[in-house]
């Protein structure tokens, strides 16, 4: 399943780019409004200034009159320490004040508003406030224009500092945002990790249907995993299913054949008859015992996957397993003797006895008549060994491991029916159960020592 | 080398003094061949020690120093004669053609170390703060009691009409920057400069240029009492005179305090040297105890028996006195007041 | 003896009651739990040889139902060899288990571990001379003594028991003795003969040789 990387991560992300974004688009704000509250705050002041100026003017012996307040120009002073240019004229005539100072772009109308207007002067930006009155001189009423201006300076050095202020607040903020959304991601997550804590904690085989409240988004997610459940189930049902079906239609046809030669062997006069009779059966017998370790073996495959424990008494396992033998070993007049200890394990006690049950056969197959199969248990070093010793003609030249590999049969089985997978499920169970089975021959060649090891539990 | 210098320099300054009213000037020779031209409204004997500290810290650098008055600076640095340095106590005239961009900016370490006040837009450097006092005669105000305020001055002067007619001094403030600034800033900031006004205006007051004549002339008796003179002037003379001829009396009522300023004119080609100087009267200006130089530093005003008062502020209004109209509306009450017949 | 197997197989069921018929046994055959049924309550059985999987039912459940009033031992025919199958068996009441397809000499001696286990009567005491052989308890008495027999001496024994007087060839006896996997060579038949006629000596009945053709038992001393 190849990794899509995980959900939280990609949901912190994203939380974090829209933070981001957030935080970007209220510092470009908080900066834009920072700079028209600077600009506000500068016409506030120019315009203030430029009415206390124009409520000086009077005419004088019919010519128009004015004094710069003081004031004027000391609030002008007091927020920051930009150049300051004034222009008081009447139509072109200038009275006082910088001559050539642009002339606001807006004709006056109406007296009394302040006109605000942004220019060059003197090499630097400046901002104009212009203001109309209308002042008797003489019998005519002459419009005078009172222009104060101020270069941005102090405008850009507040914005700058705001900007800077907002630039840091809006890292912060995308500092908790970030946290907080990986926070979120995690909280909102905590429900998919409830049902797959939920789901782990189950045992292996236990395929039952969850039953959790969930969000409605999950809902789907859980229908299909009970629906998978469900399916495995019946996988697994089926599967016991086929084994069982499988071992019967073998091995019903093969019980005939083995008869009916039985039957023709007895009535047989000729020689190379019986000798034909008796392949045959012996072939029937290597057919059946062939298909039981396959379905053995397919036993051991599907069950493994998913090993059920259950705490057994070696007793059990070992005098249930020796008794089913025995008949067998009865007719060749081979003894089996079982050396116990009282223990416990926790096996899956189908595959353990399916594993001792092909050794013990293994061991019977090769024994001479008249001879001893010993099944000692012991205890040693956190292990528990089943050993089964026979005394037939050991293991042979070839090298140990490889007997253990599939259909593999030693250089000493020459003459004797049978095939190899008998050691290969048993090391398959005992490797599926942490364990091991150890092969070698006794000393002198007198016979094989199949041992299982188990780890104590 | 140093020779063609000189030549150069003469010649200079011989074009110069056709169209600049020079009161005085002297040439320190360094020993390289770079020159830094101040031009200033301090005297010789008040500012040398600082152009000898100077040139010891840099002795490649020849110092040309000319002495004008405020005005004359003033007119000068705006029809764009070449300095390096400008150094005045007019702070209107100065900040007039800062703001008018006629200044380069400068900025140090030490510059960024003046307080607010003593600084605008890296432009113009504050570098003393010099009270405007009252010097009297000691001879002619015997058995007189010394006035501490204004109130008291023109109670006196009306007390004693004989003893001080023609014989008050203070600035003609017509051709004088700095008396112009005193009177304005004094009229704007106390009632009382009107009254005093006129009541010097009665006893046929003596209309100086500058300040240093005006404590000659109390010195020798010939004015009791001199009105608005530069306490740094004063001090150093009563320095000077041990014999107790002059006596500076500070108004506790009001007292104007100027910022002697100095700007980098945008003429400038010696800027290096001009920063390098304006640097060390910045540094001076700093310092904590008024020491032996001549001018006092940016944190006092000068003689203990002075309180203390804030200095005039450096900013654009320092700009209305020097309008046209405001000049003119302003001379006008004032000529009234003084010159009455 | 007599046998009642369960087998719905009908090919399998005539191979085994025609093998079981050439040892001198008589067999019922039922193809279903409901002829079983029916079998069971007509006649009496020394042995019950029950099939798993039957159409109308699995066998394991109708001993479930049946062994609280039924006596006679069953052994299961199996196709598989889990311990789980043999285990449920054994618990529903079964007495053993025989995997398909079986050796009839396997069968042979679970038939006689089960019956001794049970106690069986002894019906199938054979009188060999002067001695009493019971092939299930696998003891020859003679007299006060008696003897446990081996395995394949007692299947020796049961074969010339029970054709006395008749030549047995050494081939046949090796087919009765031996699994149909080893190799054995007659050398071995001469072994067990001879160790056959050492338990027998002096019990007025014994094993004689007949040249080329094999060997014969015959009462009377040697």
């Amino acid at each position: 399943m190849t990794g899509t990387g995980s959900i939280g991560r990609r949901l912190t992300l994203l939380l974090a780019g829209v933070a981001a974004l957030l935080s970007v688009l209220s510092w470009w704000m908080v900066t834009g409004l920072a700079r028209q509250a600077a600009e506000r705050t500068q016409d506030n002041v120019l315009a203030a200034s430029v009415t206390t100026i124009a409520e000086t003017l009077r005419s004088e012996q019919g010519e128009v009159r004015l004094e710069l307040p003081y004031s004027a120009f000391s609030m002008l002073g007091a927020i920051s320490e930009d150049r300051v240019f004034y222009r008081v004229a009447t139509g072109d005539t200038v009275l006082t004040g910088y001559e050539d100072l642009p002339v606001p772009s807006e004709v006056l109308s109406s007296g009394g508003r302040v006109v605000f207007d942004t220019g060059e002067y003197s090499g630097e930006e400046i901002r104009m406030a212009t203001v109309a009155r209308l002042v008797l001189a003489g019998t005519q009423p002459v419009p005078v224009n009172v222009t104060v201006a101020q270069t941005r300076g102090g405008v850009a050095s507040i914005s700058a500092e705001l900007s800077q202020l907002a630039a840091f607040l809006s890292v912060a903020f995308f500092l908790v945002a970030v946290s907080l959304s990986a926070f979120a991601a995690r909280t909102s997550l905590k429900p998919l990790n409830e049902i797959a804590a939920a789901v782990s904690r189950r045992g292996p085989s236990d395929l039952r249907p969850l039953r959790r409240a969930a969000p409605t988004e999950l809902a789907p997610l859980m229908s299909s995993l009970n629906r998978l459940m469900d399916r495995l189930g019946q996988s697994i049902r089926s599967a016991e299913d086929f084994i069982a079906e499988a071992a019967h239609r073998i091995r019903t046809p093969l019980a005939t054949v083995r008869a009916q030669a039985e039957i023709a062997l007895r009535s047989a006069k000729d020689d190379d008859q019986k000798q034909r009779l008796r392949q045959m059966i012996r072939a029937v017998d290597e057919s059946s015992r062939s298909a039981g370790q396959l379905l053995d073996h397919a036993t051991v495959i599907y069950r493994s996957d998913d090993l059920v424990r259950t705490p057994v008494h070696l007793s059990d396992l070992v005098g249930q397993t020796v008794a089913g033998l025995e008949p067998t070993a009865a007719m060749k007049d081979i003894r089996l003797h079982v050396d116990m200890i009282p223990a416990m394990v926790e096996v899956d006690p189908v595959l353990m006895e399916n594993a001792l049950r092909n050794v013990l056969d293994n061991a019977i197959k090769y024994s001479p008549p008249d001879t001893v199969v010993t099944i000692a248990v012991s205890e040693q070093d956190g292990e528990i060994r089943i050993a089964v010793k026979d005394q037939g003609p050991g293991l042979g030249d070839g090298p140990v491991d490889t007997l253990t590999q599939r259909f593999q049969r030693g250089s000493n089985t020459q003459g004797i029916v049978g095939s190899g997978l008998g050691l290969t499920i048993a090391k398959d169970v005992l490797v599926a159960h942490c364990g091991r089975l150890d092969l070698e021959t006794l000393e002198g060649n007198r016979g094989t020592c199949a041992s299982l090891v188990l780890p104590s539990s | 080398m140093r020779l063609t210098c000189l030549a150069l320099l003469l010649s200079f300054v011989a074009t110069l003094a056709s169209a600049l009213e020079i009161e005085d000037h002297r040439l320190f020779p360094g020993t390289g061949d770079r020159m830094l031209k101040v031009i200033s409204t301090a005297d010789l004997e008040v500012f040398e020690p600082y152009l000898r500290t100077f040139q010891a810290s840099q002795p490649s650098l020849s110092i040309d120093y000319t002495v004008v008055s405020s005005t004359e600076l003033h007119r000068a640095i705006r029809s764009g004669a070449v300095f390096d340095l400008a150094l005045s106590s007019a702070m209107d005239l100065q900040f007039q053609l800062a703001n008018d961009g006629f200044a380069q900016s400068h900025r140090s370490e030490t510059t960024s170390a003046l307080p607010d006040w003593a600084r605008w837009r890296d432009l113009i450097f504050a570098f003393t703060a010099e009270p405007a006092v009252v010097v009297l005669s000691t001879e002619r105000f015997q058995g007189l009691d010394l006035p501490t305020t204004r109130q008291e001055l023109v109670t006196l002067l009306r007390e004693y009409p004989e003893r001080f007619d023609g014989a008050v001094g203070t600035y003609d403030v017509r051709d004088s920057g700095l008396g112009y600034l005193f009177a304005t800033q004094e009229a704007r900031s106390t009632d009382a400069y009107w009254r005093l006004s006129e009541v010097m205006g009665r006893l046929n007051p003596q209309l100086y240029c500058c300040s240093g004549q005006m404590i000659d002339d109390v010195a020798e008796g010939r004015l009791a009492l001199a009105y608005n003179v530069l306490g740094s002037y004063a001090a150093e003379r009563l320095a000077r005179d041990s014999g107790g001829q002059v006596q500076i009396l500070g108004m506790q009522d009001f007292t104007n305090v100027i910022l002697r300023s100095a700007i980098i004119p945008t003429t400038a080609q010696e800027t290096a040297g001009a920063g390098a100087f304006i640097d060390m009267l910045a540094r001076l200006g700093q310092r904590e105890a008024p020491g032996t130089w001549p001018l006092p530093p940016l944190g006092q005003t000068g003689a203990d028996n002075l309180v203390g008062f804030g200095p005039i502020r450096l900013g654009p209004a320092l700009m209305v006195y020097l309008d046209p109209l405001n000049r003119r509306a302003f001379l006008t009450e004032w000529e009234n007041a003084l010159e009455q017949r | 003896m007599r046998y009642l197997l369960v087998e719905d197989n009908h090919e399998l069921a005539e191979a085994v009651v025609n093998r079981l018929a050439l040892d001198g046994h008589a067999v019922d055959h039922a193809a279903s739990l409901a002829e079983a049924e029916d079998c069971l309550a007509a006649a009496q059985y020394d042995l019950i040889l029950l099939d798993v999987m039957l159409p109308d039912g699995d066998g394991r459940d109708f001993l479930a139902r049946s062994r609280a009033h039924l006596e006679t031992p069953v052994i299961v025919l199996t196709a598989r060899s889990q311990v789980s199958d043999r285990v449920g068996a054994l618990d529903q009441g079964a007495d053993d288990y025989i995997t398909k397809p079986f050796d009839f000499s396997e069968l042979e001696a679970r038939c006689r571990a089960v019956l001794r286990r049970r106690g069986g009567e002894a019906r199938n005491e054979i009188h060999l001379g002067d001695a009493i052989f019971d092939p299930l308890a696998g003891t020859l008495r003679h007299g006060a003594e008696s003897i446990d027999l081996r395995n394949r001496e007692i299947r020796l024994l049961e074969v010339f028991a029970r054709h006395k007087g008749q030549i047995l060839s050494k081939s046949h006896l090796m087919d009765r003795l031996f699994s149909y996997d080893a190799e054995v060579t007659e050398n071995a038949i001469e072994v067990y003969v001879g160790r056959l006629r050492r338990r027998i000596d002096g019990m007025g009945v014994r094993i004689e040789t007949v040249r080329g053709l094999g060997y014969r038992m015959e009462t009377g001393e040697q």
